[in-house]
């Protein structure tokens, strides 16, 4: 008797064993709508994030919120973060997303590495977010200052402002020592590094909520040296709208193009004239986004402030400026990492940015009366510790 | 009983130990690490003997253990045990699917050594050299194949890809420990069997099956064990989100303004390999009869 209850404990054991094993055997679903051939309005679409809902996609995030999709036509818009697992522009090429965001050096570099063939057909972020920064004293007021320093970089292609502006002040892997740092700002703060790269939206935010243990109040930015990419010539162009190249001769991929862009901008405006309400709107799809984890309500308030100051530049939303283009492509150029690797050794497609669909989706906004330009005010974000 | 009481208060003294050892090197230990060799004016420099104990570093054991009921992320989020609860329940999940190709693969193996003499001479080598290719260079390589196998027709799902990595270090123990097992009998009872005229298959039943269980036993908890470590680097180098590894990492990212965070999914990482060894050990009670000198793991 004794011994069939054991039997029947380990049969039991084994069972629940297999029991969990086959509970994790439910794979989320995926689903890629594809258009249906003539121009029948495409309704489906879905668009590759290359992080976690965050305050930096708050415009699509928004445009989702109130429903200007829908206005645009779309009765089913999937937003699709990444955890470092999907890299968008691969997705795009692959054909699992309809739209991609990205930054531009990267995909010149897939573009440039694979054959394949991406559009940027808008310019969300009109300027570089990307800072180095170091502790005020330490002198590294300026790129030339890198000189013999040890200075911290993320790598994942986030890197290649620091080489591109590197290259163009004489210094390369062998005069400036590069390590990898990563996504938490500890390395500048335990003195493992003199400079650490650090977004002007996240990991910035990130250092000034840490409490500092000579004055037992949060980190002042006046506490640091901070070098911005956007005034040195390695400023290259982030955050944009990647269509796939080939499929914008189809006219129905080429429509959608535009009225995906149209509800886009009317989110990303909706985040300027209201930064707040949209931080708090990304901040609840983020909460409620699968194993997203995002930084606290003020933390990305201070993101979505940031990251308005970089879209809004002064000109019309999401037009690729010619001279920024180009000075991308000649960094993209000129940088090489520590590995001596170049990013690209030369030019792009000219088919790899056109402001064709952006400015067709701003010519009907405008007609409709909405205001695509402008400049915005920003607000004064008070940090917490942590950001909670 | 009394022993098991014994048992039981030696592991609360050993967390225990573990505890104050945390704090008062905490409160000693220099607070940003003690380091040799280092060169003045070149950050970076020298070998670091004693670690850092500053709180980004090490937070206190209070501080970890109330973030733990603190909000995830701010605002009305739950506290940050919920997720890191779910998250171990499906790197658990993933893992047992692991342990189950594991052991499946492993006893395969072992019979297959074990009946074959050259068998054992051929394979043995290579099951122990499979062991030393870093798991992290390993994990993205199952996981591209995967993903191209996936163009056919049904994806390939990357939680596949983690427990595939997970069954590869959860093999090995097993494999090992059944070629030991199945070998362990006295040659004076395999003489017996012989004299009754018993073949392969009544031998292997009869015999060899219940005499490898003392070997056994260990082997499935190293496999569980393993299982769980491989889930959770698998989760990190290939970027699987959901998972208590890739949830580590995320929190990690964050650790400068919130450092006693990561800590969370540590603490769930810690009790996932302890409930899956746990679990394994409630095998080894329904098989009470054959652990007569049992080998200890």
């Amino acid at each position: 008797m004794r011994h069939s209850t054991r039997r029947g404990l380990t049969v039991t054991s084994v069972a629940a064993i297999a029991a969990i094993a086959l509970s994790a055997c439910t794979a989320p679903a995926t689903d890629t709508s594809t258009d249906s051939g003539d121009f029948e309005p495409i309704t489906d679409i879905s668009l590759q994030l290359q992080w976690l809902p965050q305050a930096q996609f708050a415009g699509y995030y928004v445009a989702l919120d109130q429903g200007y999709f829908e206005e645009e036509g779309f009765d089913n818009v999937d937003i699709i973060p990444s955890g470092g697992d999907i890299v968008p522009q691969d997705a795009l090429v692959a054909g699992d997303v309809d739209f991609a965001v990205a930054w531009v050096p990267k995909v010149l570099g897939t573009l440039e590495a694979t054959g394949a063939e991406l559009t940027d057909i808008a310019q969300v972020y009109q300027k570089s977010g990307t800072l180095q920064v170091s502790f005020k004293g330490d002198g590294l007021t300026d790129v030339a200052d890198f000189e013999g320093k040890r200075i911290g970089s993320w790598g994942f292609g986030n890197e290649w402002e620091i080489f591109a502006a590197m290259a163009a002040d004489g210094l390369d892997a062998s005069s400036v020592s590069i390590t990898t740092q990563d996504f938490s700002m500890n390395a500048l703060l335990d003195g493992d590094v003199d400079a650490a790269q650090a977004m002007t939206y996240n990991e910035w935010a990130q250092i000034l909520e840490v409490v500092n243990p000579t004055t037992g109040k949060l980190y002042q930015p006046e506490d640091f040296d901070v070098v911005s990419y956007e005034d040195t010539d390695g400023a290259m162009l982030q955050d944009a709208i990647w269509a796939d190249t080939a499929r914008l001769d189809d006219p129905a991929y080429a429509d959608a193009a535009v009225r995906f862009l149209k509800a886009v901008t009317k989110g990303w405006i909706f985040a300027r004239d209201n930064p707040e309400e949209a931080a708090s709107i990304t901040y609840n799809a983020a909460i409620n986004a699968e194993a997203a984890f995002p930084v606290g309500p003020v933390h990305q308030t201070w993101q979505m402030n940031e990251v308005n100051k970089l879209i809004w530049a002064g000109g019309d939303f999401g037009v690729i400026d010619a001279s920024a283009w180009s000075k991308t492509i000649k960094g993209a150029l000129a940088a090489v990492n520590q590995d001596g690797i170049n990013l690209i050794t030369g030019e792009p497609a000219t088919s790899a940015y056109s402001n064709k669909y952006i400015e067709t989706a701003l010519a009907e906004l405008a007609d409709e009366g909405v205001v695509v330009d402008g400049e915005y005010a920003p607000i004064d974000v008070v940090l917490t510790e942590g950001g909670q | 009983m009394t022993r098991q009481r014994a048992a039981i208060a030696w592991g609360v003294l050993g967390v225990v130990a573990i505890m104050v050892i945390w704090e008062v090197y905490k409160f000693l230990g220099p607070a940003e690490g003690f380091v040799v060799g280092a060169i003045t004016g070149q950050t970076g420099s020298g070998v670091m003997l004693l670690p850092r104990t500053n709180d980004r570093a090490m937070p206190h054991i209070w501080e970890m253990v109330a973030r733990l009921f603190q909000s995830t992320s701010g605002g009305d989020t739950p506290p940050l045990i919920v997720p890191v609860v779910t998250a171990g329940l499906l790197t658990l999940g993933i893992a047992a699917v692991g342990w189950l190709i594991g052991v499946s693969v492993g006893a395969l193996l072992g019979l297959v050594m074990q009946r074959w003499r050259l068998a054992e001479w051929g394979l043995l080598p290579w099951i122990v050299v499979s062991q030393t290719v870093p798991l992290i260079a390993f994990a993205p390589i199952v996981n591209s194949i995967g993903t191209q196998i996936d163009r056919g027709g049904t994806p390939w799902p990357q939680w596949l890809s983690v427990a595939l990595i997970a069954s590869y270090l959860a093999f090995f123990p097993v494999a090992v420990g059944v070629l030991r097992g199945l070998e362990a009998p006295d040659r004076i009872h395999l003489d017996l069997m012989r004299t009754y005229a018993a073949g392969y298959w009544p031998t292997l039943l009869r015999l060899r099956l219940p005499a490898a269980v003392p070997h056994l036993l260990p082997a499935l908890r190293l496999a569980a064990a393993s299982a769980v470590v491989g889930a959770v680097v698998a989760e990190v180098s290939i970027g699987m989100r959901g998972g208590i590894g890739r949830m580590l990492i995320q929190l990690a990212g964050q650790g400068s303004s919130d450092p006693a965070a990561p800590w969370g999914p540590t603490f769930g990482s810690i009790a996932l390999g302890l409930v899956a060894a746990g679990s394994v050990a409630l095998i080894g009670f329904g098989l009470k009869n054959y652990r007569r000198g049992e080998a200890t793991a």
